[in-house]
């Protein structure tokens, strides 16, 4: 038994956000961090790992420096790391980037106990597609938002989020499964991770030991094959500054239910 | 299956995914039928819903019609009762290859962000995720940018005649803003954010003249490999953001006593005339408030009449949430709180004083 872990590097949007003149966002001056729901994906995978000894892998597509999260998490306790990693993976968006990924995961080969997690969404993008276009492009049964997952024999019994409550439900593996923040606490690593897999290999698969693998269509990958294109990217007007009201608390307060009365608003 | 380019032309019409929950229709499915008349008129096509759900739910498809629907498909099957993956997928996907269409909404909902890039991905085509603006009309896009960009929109050029569906969306937290298209691939999919788009006039004339045609699915041994086991309502009372005409929101303001700043919220909500209570990531994350309290990018998108922060920095993903509330008003302690930016009115000052007297304020005036 096998559990990948679809992992991503993202920029960190919680501070300050860099925008380039051309509006488009200044990765390079961004602190990055590992995708947060992600963090949940790999705590599951390795309480699975604690509790039935499987193998887990975690797979990133990214540019080459990506490596440095991928030694982090196997610091946490997984087993190895694949970087899928190539200029033709780049502009990919989530149609194109999933079929990379699922490409790479048939590569590397999905048994029958196998597992893929995934985060349920990037921070950097917010779509919460890749997932589930990963889980059709190898054929997979998929179950999103899992809030918490037991595994029974060859089914996993999945607690799936609804806005206004939740499923229960039944999958046999192989399948994918997006985890949600309420999933688990991520661990922290350990020193004795840390010090053991600074130097452990990575396996790195790029445009050619990808592009003869059956599911990459190499005319719909990267930048130019991807279905999506931007047609424009603009920077929203700044709202017009308020009022800053000034005084002690009686004076502000007496001023803003003063206007908001004249404004009829109340 | 690849997609063939050569036949384009034979896409038309535009689909809308109507989300039921127990035979019952979703707000946001409203929403899209409203946006699709509006983008079918600008296209002239039809405008098509698309009711999945178990025996009887035809029953709703006339009020799609008063939204604007001129045709529902419906497929009653009891494996479409409750929402799987699987079954819904290859529903949708017969339905597409079969009848073509140009256009295919679906709402951000959990279940819509499930099955949108399932069936994108199967069809091989592209989709765009939690838009909150769609033109067809080049000089409906234009005008949009105008009010919505910082470009010289007068000043550039733009292709008047193109008819891809142009999807908007905020990038990063709504510091910027994406128009996404699908030139190459039918149909052009999106998902669109709940609470966003206006819903149309009720119309009890198109309600009745709605064309209803039922279509059937077959499912094969194997198609579904998932088991619903149990749909489980919370019992706890949601908080309807999206409705609300008053939202009062605390942040890591109220970290000090956080039971006695909720309080502070609730009264002050009661006091500008009733609303709920909404929060920062900060306050859901720590546990003083549940989930679907939460305003902002990986919460609600909300646009009350009143929205009053408390304590609320106002980092970006919580702005992008809340930012074309009419009326916004900011207290925090600290003059540079970015919340103040996007603020009508600023109050500097610790909310545990600034919302007692606020409340007085507003109790003795109003009464």
């Amino acid at each position: 038994m096998r559990i990948y872990v679809c992992v991503k590097q993202v920029p960190d949007t919680s501070g300050k956000v860099a925008v380039n003149d051309n509006g488009t966002l200044n990765r390079a001056s961004m602190a990055t961090i590992i995708n947060p729901d992600d963090m949940n994906a790999v705590e599951a995978a390795l309480q699975l790992k604690d509790e039935l000894g499987c193998q887990v892998t975690v797979v990133t597509m990214g540019p080459p420096p990506a490596e440095g999260m991928l030694r982090e998490l196997m610091a946490m306790g997984a087993d190895d790391a694949v970087l899928v990693s190539g200029r033709e993976f780049g502009g990919s968006d989530t149609f194109a980037t999933s079929q990379i990924i699922a490409g790479a995961l048939h590569n590397l080969g999905i048994g029958k106990d196998d597992i893929v997690f995934c985060g349920r969404q990037a921070i950097d993008g917010d779509t919460a597609q890749v997932g589930p276009q990963i889980a059709e492009k190898l054929n997979l049964p998929q179950v999103t938002y899992a809030a918490d997952i037991k595994k029974k024999g060859d089914v996993l019994c999945v607690k799936r989020l609804l806005e206004d409550g939740y499923m229960t439900i039944e999958v046999q593996t192989p399948c994918l499964i997006t985890c949600v923040k309420e999933l688990n606490e991520p661990r922290y690593l350990t020193v004795k991770g840390v010090m053991e897999n600074y130097d452990k290999d990575i396996v790195v698969l790029d445009y050619e030991a990808l592009k003869d693998e059956e599911l990459i269509d190499v005319d719909s990958i990267g930048l130019k094959g991807s279905p999506t294109n931007i047609f424009k990217s603009f920077t929203p007007p700044q709202k017009g500054a308020g009022r800053m009201l000034a005084g002690s608390v009686e004076d502000m307060s007496n001023e803003l239910v003063t206007e908001l009365l004249k404004k009829h608003i109340v | 299956m690849a997609f063939d380019n050569e036949r384009i032309e034979d896409y038309k019409d535009i689909w809308v995914f109507c989300e039921q929950r127990e035979g019952k229709l979703m707000s946001t499915d409203i929403e899209l039928i409203s946006e699709g008349r509006k983008l079918a008129d600008e296209r002239g096509a039809k405008l098509v819903g698309l009711l999945l759900g178990g025996n009887g739910i035809a029953d709703a498809a006339q009020e799609l019609g008063g939204y604007g629907a001129d045709k529902v498909y419906v497929i009653e099957d009891e494996k479409l009762d409750v929402y799987t993956t699987d079954a819904y997928t290859k529903a949708i996907c017969d339905m597409i290859n079969d009848k073509k269409p140009e256009v295919f909404l679906v709402g951000a909902s959990t279940i819509g962000r499930d099955l949108a890039p399932r069936v994108a991905a199967r069809l091989h085509t592209g989709l765009c995720a939690d838009c909150t603006h769609l033109d067809i009309n080049m000089d409906l896009y234009t005008d949009f940018l105008r009010e919505a960009s910082t470009m010289d929109i007068d000043n550039m050029t733009f292709d008047m005649e193109d008819t891809n569906l142009k999807m908007t969306r905020p990038a990063f937290g709504g510091h910027m803003m994406a128009t996404i298209i699908c030139p190459r691939f039918r149909p052009c999919m999106a998902t669109v954010r709940p609470g966003v788009l206006k819903k149309a006039e009720f119309d009890e004339k198109k309600a009745a003249s709605v064309v209803v045609e039922k279509l059937q699915v077959t499912f094969a041994a194997g198609d579904i490999r998932t088991k619903v086991l149990e749909v489980v309502k919370e019992a706890r009372k949601m908080v309807d953001l999206i409705g609300a005409e008053v939202i009062v929101s605390v942040g890591n303001g109220i970290s000090k006593d956080p039971e006695k700043g909720i309080k502070l919220a609730e009264e002050l909500a009661e006091a500008l005339g009733g609303g709920v209570v909404g929060a920062s990531r900060a306050v859901t994350d720590a546990g003083w408030l549940t989930a679907d309290h939460q305003v902002g990018q990986t919460g609600k998108t909300v646009r009350p009449r009143i929205y009053v922060a408390l304590g609320i920095s106002g980092a970006i993903q919580h702005k992008a949430g809340m930012e074309d509330s009419e009326i916004i008003i900011a207290v925090n302690t600290s003059d540079d709180a970015p919340i103040f930016e996007v603020a009508d009115y600023g109050l500097v000052g610790d909310l545990y004083e600034v919302v007692p007297a606020m409340i007085a304020d507003l109790q003795a005036n109003i009464a």
